[in-house]
Parts: C-alpha cells; structure tokens; sequence
C-alpha cells in the first residue's frame, strides 16, 4: 500500500500529501502521524496539502481528527497550501477544519510553529 | 467525448476513480476550475456514501444537452439500507454514526445547481445531481 513519507526537518515534521488517499490509505497516515509525533517528539507538524485537487467530508474530517489528536499528544498542526478551490469547497460544504491552525505555504507555517513555540516558552 | 460513463463502486479506490472520471468530463466540458472541483467533490462524497453505507454501487456520469444549456449529471445509486428519514439526512451535522459524514449530503447540494434523492429502506439510495455551463 502506498504511504505518505513524513520528514523531520530541525524540529518539525512535516508531510506533504502527493497522492489521492482513498479511506485505507488516509487512517493508515492518520496512525503513522501520531506514532512518528510519539518517536520524534518534534515542536509541531506540518501537513502541504498544496497538491491536493478536492476535498470532501471524509477527508476534511480525517485532517480534523489528525490534528486534535495530535494537540492532545502536545504537538499542534499547521495545515499549508490549500489551493483556492479546495477553499471555497470547505466553506460551500460547511466543512470546518477543527484543530489545525492554516498558513499560505511551507515558510509562513514553520514561523506560525516558532512563534507559538516562543509563545509557550515565554510562559515557563 | 464519450457522453456517458459508469464507474462500478465495490471498493474504496473506486471512490478515486469516480471522482477521476468526474473532473475528466467536467474539465472536457470547458467547466472553470472552480466548479470542476465542486463537481468532483460532490462526486467524492456519494460515491464514498455509497462505499460506506451500501458497500456496492454504481456511479454513472452524463454529458447534459438541452438546446441551449450544456451541463452534466451524475447519479449515484445503490441497493444498500437506505435512508429512515430523508429530511434529516439532510440536515447539516446529521451522521447514523457509521461512516465520517453528516455535512456530505447537504453539503453536496449547496455544491451543486440541482439535487434530486430517492431513498426506500431496504431497497437502496439513488442521488441525482446536475450542474449547468
């Protein structure tokens, strides 16, 4: 079965979603996500969903859950690149995308991730 | 153009497919970007109903020409449980709990220009939607 890689870059993971994810594929991701979070510990995660055409309820109910499970393991999630029509698809369907936070791309999501992790630290 | 395709949906990679030939003929027909992506959505979610509920069914996609209007339909059929009450089903954040849904039936329509349901109880669902060039 086809897998989504995910890459820790300094403190961050990221993955970046290349291929059409059908259910098998999508909770497989979901289940690699929250293990590789456990094993690497990193400050925050990172989803590029720039090359992902559509979206339906399935989907955006799978990035959801991903990411408020990732919050309750202590890692929160930027979700980068969402193209304009998956936009107007999430807002027509009264899809919200609870959990994740949501930058233009790659760069703006690290520095929403670093500015949060500052945030927290200037709390201790 | 092939004016008619049917894509058969006994698996969740069919869900894929479906969608696939959906954008296919919709981008063919010189539809904007926007709506091809509305039309594969709508696509996505019944035929991932149909996957979910159902198990098996059949996705048929159409080319729509009425003198001047041009257009496409897509009917998404199964023989699965059907649905107790349609009204609700319809209603925003309305799940049985078996499948991720609840936003994909209405959903769906706001997507589309027009959204025709039939739903017997242990006959089957049969989702008709259509949007217009």
């Amino acid at each position: 079965m086809e897998r989504v890689p995910i890459l820790k870059m300094g403190d961050t993971l990221i993955l970046t979603i290349q291929v059409e994810l059908h259910d098998e594929t999508a909770l497989r991701l979901q289940e690699d996500i929250l293990e590789k979070i456990f094993e690497t510990k990193p400050q925050g995660l990172v989803i590029d969903v720039s090359a992902v055409g559509v979206v339906d309820s399935f989907f955006g109910r799978m990035l959801s859950d991903t990411a408020i499970m990732a919050r309750t393991m202590g890692v929160e999630t930027v979700l980068v690149g969402i193209q304009p029509e998956i936009a107007i698809i999430l807002q027509e369907m009264g899809l919200e995308l609870k959990g994740v936070h949501t930058a233009l791309n790659l760069e703006k999501g690290m520095a929403l991730l670093q500015g949060m992790g500052e945030v927290g630290n200037g709390e201790d | 153009m092939e004016k008619i395709k049917e894509v058969g949906i006994n698996k969740s990679e069919d869900v894929i497919m479906a969608r696939q030939v959906a954008r296919e003929m919709a981008k063919e027909l010189d539809f904007g970007l926007a709506d091809q992506t509305r039309i594969t959505a709508a696509v996505s979610e019944l035929s991932r109903n149909i996957y979910h509920y159902a198990g098996t069914g059949r996705v048929v996609v159409k080319v729509l020409s009425e003198s001047a209007k041009k257009g496409m339909e897509i009917i998404a059929e199964d023989k699965g449980p059907g649905i107790p009450d349609i009204e609700m089903a319809m209603q925003d954040g309305y799940s049985t709990g078996k499948g991720p849904l609840g936003q994909g039936l209405p959903g769906s329509k706001r997507l589309m220009d027009e959204f025709e349901i039939k739903s017997e109880v242990g006959v089957g669902t049969t989702v008709t939607i259509r949007k217009w060039l």
